[in-house]
C-alpha cells in the first residue's frame, strides 16, 4: 500500500506549477546552507591539517614561538636547543623526540635559482626512519635518503611535476646546486599536500648545517608518543618541563607545544561564531519553506476536492487520503533538499578548492554521505510535518460535496 | 422477484440540510429495497432527492435519520475505514460528470478502486486493460480524461466502476451530459452487465429509457417516493 500512495503523490506532483516550486525555496535555501557549510568546515579542516605537514594525528610538535600558521621558524624568538631536545626526551610516554631544523637555501638548476627551503634528516638511523614515518614521506621516484648520505639530496614533489620555476623537471640523478654547492638528487617525494613539503629539499643534517651553520639551534621538535591516548596529557607534560629550561613562568611560554587536534580546535573556534550566525539564517529559512509547504498544500487539497472526493467513493479511506497528501508534503520537503544538498555540495567543493589551493595545498573534497542522507532524510520529515494539517483536512473532506454537479 | 437476496435497504431514511434558518428536507423519510440481479431506476423532478438517495445508497453519506442495511447489516456500526473497504468492493459508481481524476491516464483511473482494495501493481493493470477492451477503448489507456471525449470518458468511468468486480453499480443520470446516441451506447453498457448478473441502480431523467429496461422504478418528489412501479421483464 505504501508504494501505491508514493505513487499517486508522484504523479501530484509532475502536474505541479512553478508556484509549488518556489515555495520549495526556504527548505532548498536552508538545506544549501547547511551543506555548504558543514562542507567548507571539514575541508578547512583538512587543508589546515595538510598545512601544518602533519598527517599522523597522533605526532606533537614543538616550536619556538607562539602559535603561528606561517612556515615554522619564521616567527622571531629564542631557538629552541639542545636542553630543550633532552628536556622533551626525558618526559614520560616520550618515544622519539627528533631535531628538525629548516633552513632558507638557494637552488639552482637548469640555470635558474629559486629560493628554497630545505631540512634535515636524523644522523640516527632509528630517527630517521621515524621521520619518514612520522611526515608520511613516501618516494615517488628514486629512493630514500640514507642517514650515511653525504652530498645528497631528496625533494618534494612539485619538483617532479615541474611546478618549481626552473624550467624543467628535476628527475633522480639530476644535480642541483644549494648555496652554491653541488648535490645528487637521489630520489623525489609522492605528493603530500603541503606546500612546505612538496617544495622541500631534505638532506642530511651535518650538510645542511655546513650551508646554513645553525648549530645546536632547532626550529622544531617533532615528538611521537609511545601511547597515542595521552596525547593531551603528555602535551601538558612537555610544556611542564620546557618551561623550567626556558626558565618562563605560565602563561608566558615562548614556545608552542601543538597537536593537530589543538591547531584544528582553534581553526573550529574561529569558525563556530560565522557557524551559529548561518546556522540560524538556515533554520529560519528552513521554518519559512515549512510554512510554504503548509501554504502549498492547503491549496493543493481545496484544488483537489473533487479528486478526494472521487477517490471515497472508489473506496479510499481516510487514511489513505491522509498518506497520500503527507508522502507528498514530505517528497516536496524531500526535493527541495536533494536541490539544496546538491548546490551545497557544489558551493563546498568549490569553496574548499579555491581555500587550499589559496593556501598552496592539495585536498580532495569529499561528499559526507551520512550528513547527506540524514539531511534528505530530516527534509523529508520536515515536509511531512508541514503536510500534517493540510493532510487531516484532506481526510475529512465530505464525498458528497463536491462529487455533485 | 420475491425469493431474491437483499442488497441495499433504506428504512425512513431522511436527509437535512441546515441552511441558516431552515431546513432543506433533500430526502423525508424514504423506503428503498434493492434486491440482487435488479436493474432499479430512480426518477423524478429535479431537487427531488435522487442523488441525495444515491449517496445514501452508495454509502458515501450518512442519513439524518433512518437506517440503511448493506448485505442486511446496519451500515452505521461500521467503522469508516471499514465502510470504505466494503464500499469499494462492492459498489462502483458512475457519475453525469464523469469525475475522472484529471491528473491519472484512463488506465490509472480505472485502476484506482483496485488500488484501494490492495491489488497489486501488475493485477491491476492486467485488469485495467481487459476493462478498457471492454468498454472498446483497448487503445486509449495511456490518454488523459481531456484527451478524451465525453462518452469515452463515462465508459472509462463504467470499466472504473467494474473494476473490483462489484455487485451493485451506481449511476447517476450517467447520460445527463451525452448526445442520444452516445447515451444509448452507455445504457447498453449498463444493461449488458445488467444481464451479466450485476445489481444497476441508475437515475435517469428520460422515461422512456427507465421504462425500457428496469425492474423497478422509484419516482421520487420533494424527497419522499411518490411511487414504485414494476414490471415484469423479458
Ligand atoms: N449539501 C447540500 N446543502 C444544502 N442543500 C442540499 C445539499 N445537497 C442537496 N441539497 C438540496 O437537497 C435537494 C435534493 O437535491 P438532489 O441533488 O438530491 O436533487 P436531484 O433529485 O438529484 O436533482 P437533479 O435532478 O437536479 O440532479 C435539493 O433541494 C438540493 O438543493
Ligand atoms: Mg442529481
Amino acid at each position: 500500500m505504501r508504494a501505491d500512495h508514493f505513487f499517486l503523490s508522484l504523479k501530484n506532483l509532475k502536474h505541479r506549477g512553478l508556484r509549488t516550486w518556489l515555495t520549495l525555496l526556504g527548505i532548498f535555501i536552508g538545506v544549501t546552507v547547511v551543506i555548504a557549510l558543514i562542507g567548507l568546515g571539514n575541508g578547512l579542516k583538512l587543508t589546515v591539517e595538510a598545512q601544518f605537514g602533519v598527517s599522523s594525528l597522533e605526532v606533537i610538535t614543538v616550536q619556538a614561538g607562539g602559535l603561528n600558521f606561517g612556515p615554522p621558524g619564521s616567527g622571531v624568538s629564542i631557538p629552541l636547543d639542545m636542553d630543550d631536545l633532552e628536556a622533551v626526551k626525558g618526559v614520560n610516554n616520550v618515544d622519539y623526540a627528533i631535531r628538525r631544523n629548516l633552513e632558507t637555501l638557494k637552488l639552482e638548476y637548469n640555470d635558474r635559482l629559486v629560493i628554497g627551503t630545505a631540512i634535515d634528516l636524523p644522523e640516527d638511523k632509528e630517527e630517521a626512519d621515524v621521520f619518514y614515518e612520522a611526515l608520511d614521506l613516501e618516494i615517488e621516484q628514486g629512493r630514500k635518503l640514507k642517514e650515511s648520505d653525504t652530498n645528497k639530496i631528496l625533494l618534494g614533489n612539485n619538483f617532479l611535476t615541474n611546478k618549481v620555476d626552473l624550467g624543467k623537471p628535476v628527475e633522480a640523478g639530476d644535480n642541483v646546486k644549494l648555496n652554491n654547492k653541488s648535490f645528487e638528487v637521489v630520489g623525489l617525494l609522492e605528493k603530500q599536500g603541503s606546500f612546505i613539503l612538496d617544495n622541500i629539499a631534505i638532506m642530511p643534517r651535518t650538510k645542511l648545517d655546513d650551508l646554513s651553520d645553525f648549530g645546536d639551534e632547532i626550529d622544531m621538535i617533532i615528538v611521537v608518543l609511545k601511547d597515542t591516548e595521552l596525547i593531551e596529557e603528555t602535551k601538558e607534560d612537555i610544556e611542564k618541563v620546557l618551561r623550567k629550561t626556558r626558565d618562563v613562568d605560565e602563561g608566558e611560554e615562548d614556545f608552542d607545544v601543538s597537536t593537530p587536534a589543538a591547531a584544528l580546535e582553534t581553526v573550529n573556534q574561529v569558525l563556530t561564531g560565522v557557524q551559529i550566525f548561518i546556522v540560524i539564517i538556515a533554520l529560519i529559512s528552513v521554518f519559512v519553506g515549512a510554512i510554504g509547504i503548509i501554504n502549498t498544500m492547503t491549496t493543493s487539497v481545496m484544488e483537489r476536492r473533487k479528486d478526494i472526493g472521487i477517490m471515497k467513493a472508489v473506496g479510499a479511506r481516510n487514511s489513505d487520503i491522509f498518506l497520500q497528501f503527507l508522502i507528498e508534503a514530505g517528497l516536496l520537503g524531500l526535493i527541495g533538499g536533494l536541490a539544496g544538498v546538491v548546490f551545497g555540495s557544489i558551493i563546498s567543493y568549490f569553496g574548499v578548492v579555491g581555500i587550499a589551493s589559496f593556501l598552496g595545498t592539495e585536498v580532495s573534497p569529499s561528499l559526507d554521505i551520512p550528513l547527506t542522507l540524514i539531511t534528505l532524510v530530516v527534509s523529508f520529515i520536515i515536509g511531512a510535518a508541514a503536510g500534517i494539517i493540510p493532510a487531516i483536512k484532506a481526510a475529512k473532506q465530505n464525498p458528497v460535496e463536491v462529487i455533485r454537479g | 422477484m420475491s425469493g431474491k437476496k437483499e442488497v441495499i435497504q433504506l428504512k425512513k431514511v431522511a436527509k437535512h440540510y441546515h441552511l441558516g434558518e431552515n431546513i432543506v428536507r433533500a430526502l423525508d423519510g424514504i423506503d428503498i429495497l434493492i434486491n440482487e440481479g435488479e436493474f432499479v431506476s430512480i426518477m423524478g423532478p429535479s431537487g427531488s432527492g435522487k442523488s441525495t438517495a444515491m449517496n445514501l445508497v452508495g454509502s458515501l453519506d450518512a442519513p439524518t435519520h433512518g437506517k440503511i442495511f448493506l448485505d442486511k447489516k446496519d451500515i452505521s456500526k461500521f467503522s469508516e475505514s471499514d465502510l470504505a473497504q466494503l464500499r469499494g468492493k462492492k459498489i462502483g459508481f458512475i457519475f453525469q460528470q464523469f469525475n475522472l481524476i484529471n491528473n491519472l491516464t484512463a488506465r490509472e483511473n480505472i485502476a484506482l478502486p483496485m488500488m484501494f482494495q490492495g491489488a497489486s501493481e501488475s493485477e491491476r493493470l492486467k485488469k485495467a486493460d481487459e476493462l478498457l477492451k471492454m468498454v472498446d477503448l483497448g487503445d486509449r489507456g495511456s490518454h488523459y480524461p481531456n484527451q478524451l471525449s465525453g462518452g469515452q470518458q463515462q465508459r472509462v468511468a463504467i470499466a472504473r466502476s467494474l473494476a473490483n468486480d462489484p455487485e451493485v453499480i451506481l449511476a447517476d443520470e450517467p447520460t445527463g451530459n451525452l448526445d442520444t446516441k452516445t447515451g444509448q451506447i452507455i445504457v447498453s453498457f449498463l444493461e449488458n452487465l445488467h444481464k451479466k448478473g450485476k445489481t444497476i441502480v441508475m437515475v435517469t431523467h428520460d422515461p422512456a429509457l427507465a421504462q425500457k429496461y428496469s425492474d423497478v422504478v422509484y419516482w421520487l418528489r420533494d424527497g419522499k417516493v411518490e411511487k414504485i412501479t414494476k414490471k415484469r421483464r423479458k
